[in-house]
């Protein structure tokens, strides 16, 4: 299918979506389950006062935070667990264990530990998502090439050029699949420790809109959030993915 | 004064599934004079390879030493497969070995000039035939101006005319930047082809059956009649069988 018609496709599955929420809306006739136009309306007025953009703005810098801690001491650890049999033996049932633990758990503890403080935030969205990439990454760092590696050796190429060039490029692919996960997993928890224990961020208005029970706002923070969630994969990580597989047929 | 001297003591497989344990080498000596063309023949899992890889320091766990004439000497490794980075270009992939600096990419380049390349220089090795591919390998390993190659059958699976146009190639870039070569083959006539001294392994721990040296000209290589004659003259290949079929 060509780019253009699947574009189509999808502006009309979404127009459907949209038709089909009017409607619940018509048939309620509640508050409770508002139509669109008046989420839009909720938008606008979240938006007038910047609240909606300041909100969004505090969130994304957490999950960009907590995403970057993540990425980094997850790689760091998968590649050496990946990398290392006797290191796997020893600290893979840690990774088993923490995947295991229930994401609230995580913020409750980091929270009464260490206060409700901003590096309690992320560091509680951090260790959420760094088994996750750990665990990815092991795979990778465990089916690495010997071949290339006895060339590298072979041709001298020292510590430096073999990561760079021969062992980095084979772990992309799976970088690429932790970095999308891991993306769509932060935010999600972003939003929860924001809610427990941080006084801004989407988070925040959202539990202060149930509160009040305001439909409207809750799902006009939610929209816009993952508009911007979806603009961030698009711009951002997909053309990355491009550019990291160029060489490929 | 040789280039490299093999002396191994012993070297052997564990057992794995399916695999009894297996003694490759006992007691096995083998030195390679300097500028000599040791091609190494014998049926495929006598050890060749792995031998190699003992030169190439990639193996280390046997009993024994090599030693070099030259200290701390350059090797080059055509392997079997071209192990190309394949998301490095190919001028990359020849550069890599000698650095990162423009000096590294400028003698890269000219090397795949050398070798019939230069227009590929930018395109990804996957791009690439076989044939070209073990091209750009052959540039990587003279790239290093190596004082031991080692080659892994570096044209099987080649088609013939193929195969002797990259053995061409190879006559020239060592007539340019002489080196002490193992060559690896289970191809008699490409060992006449190429050879200036042939060792025939056999047996299991592997001995060598026949060390000849090849003082044949370059019109006698390249007969099959002439080369299958000096084949069986020195015992290579038994009198009634024909030589290994070409393609």
């Amino acid at each position: 299918m060509s780019t253009a018609s699947r574009l189509g496709m999808t502006a009309a599955s979404l127009l459907a979506l949209l038709l089909v929420w009017q409607g619940a809306a018509l048939w309620a006739a509640s508050p409770l389950l508002p139509s669109p136009a008046a989420v839009l309306a909720a938008m606008q007025r979240a938006a007038e006062g910047g609240a909606l953009q300041r909100n969004i703005a505090i969130t994304l810098a957490r999950v960009a935070a907590a995403f970057f801690i993540a990425m980094a001491i997850g790689s760091a650890l998968g590649i050496a667990l990946g990398r290392s049999p006797r290191l796997n033996e020893l600290f893979g049932p840690w990774v088993i264990v923490l995947l295991n633990l229930p994401a609230l758990v995580v913020i409750i503890l980091c929270y009464v530990w260490f206060g409700l403080t901003e590096a309690a935030a992320i560091t509680a969205v951090s260790i959420n998502k760094i088994p996750n990439v750990a665990v990815t990454m092991r795979e990778g760092a465990a089916a690495l090439s010997r071949d290339l590696d006895e060339m590298a050796r072979v041709y001298r190429f020292g510590r430096w050029r073999t990561l760079r060039h021969v062992t980095l490029p084979q772990l992309v692919p799976f970088f690429t699949a932790s970095a999308r996960s891991g993306l769509a997993l932060t935010w999600k928890i972003v939003l929860v420790v924001e809610l427990l224990g941080r006084s801004n961020g989407v988070g925040f208005e959202l539990q202060t809109a149930f509160q009040m029970f305001d439909v409207a706002t809750v799902l006009a923070y939610a929209l816009a959030f993952t508009v911007v969630v979806q603009i961030i994969e698009m711009g951002l990580l997909q053309p990355w993915e491009r550019w990291a597989n160029g060489w490929r047929r | 004064m040789s280039a490299i001297t093999l002396d191994i003591a012993e070297k052997r497989y564990p057992a794995r599934t399916g695999t009894p344990a297996r003694e490759i080498f006992r007691d096995f000596r083998l030195d390679v004079a300097a500028g000599e063309f040791l091609v190494l023949l014998g049926s495929s899992g006598l050890g060749k390879t792995t031998l190699l890889n003992i030169a190439a320091g990639l193996d280390d766990t046997y009993r024994g030493a090599v030693r070099f004439g030259t200290a701390n000497p350059r090797i080059a490794y055509a392997f079997q497969n071209p192990r190309l980075l394949p998301w490095r270009t190919v001028l990359e992939n020849v550069a890599l070995p000698l650095g990162e600096g423009m000096a590294a990419r400028t003698s890269a380049r000219r090397m795949l000039e050398e070798v019939g390349l230069a227009e590929l220089a930018s395109a990804y090795p996957e791009r690439l035939s076989l044939g070209q591919q073990r091209r750009a390998a052959l540039a990587r390993a003279f790239a290093i101006e190596p004082d031991v190659l080692l080659m892994d059958e570096p044209f099987v699976s080649l088609d013939q005319p193929a195969a002797e146009r990259l053995r061409e190639l190879l006559r020239r870039l060592l007539a340019r930047r002489p080196a002490s070569v193992m060559f690896v083959t289970h191809d008699p006539r490409e060992a006449v082809a190429l050879a200036s001294r042939i060792v025939l392994l056999e047996g299991s721990p592997a001995t060598v059956a026949r060390d000849v040296k090849v003082t044949l000209g370059l019109r006698e290589r390249a007969s099959p009649a002439l080369a299958d004659a000096f084949l069986i003259r020195m015992g290579i290949i038994p009198r009634t069988e024909p030589a290994t079929p070409r393609g």
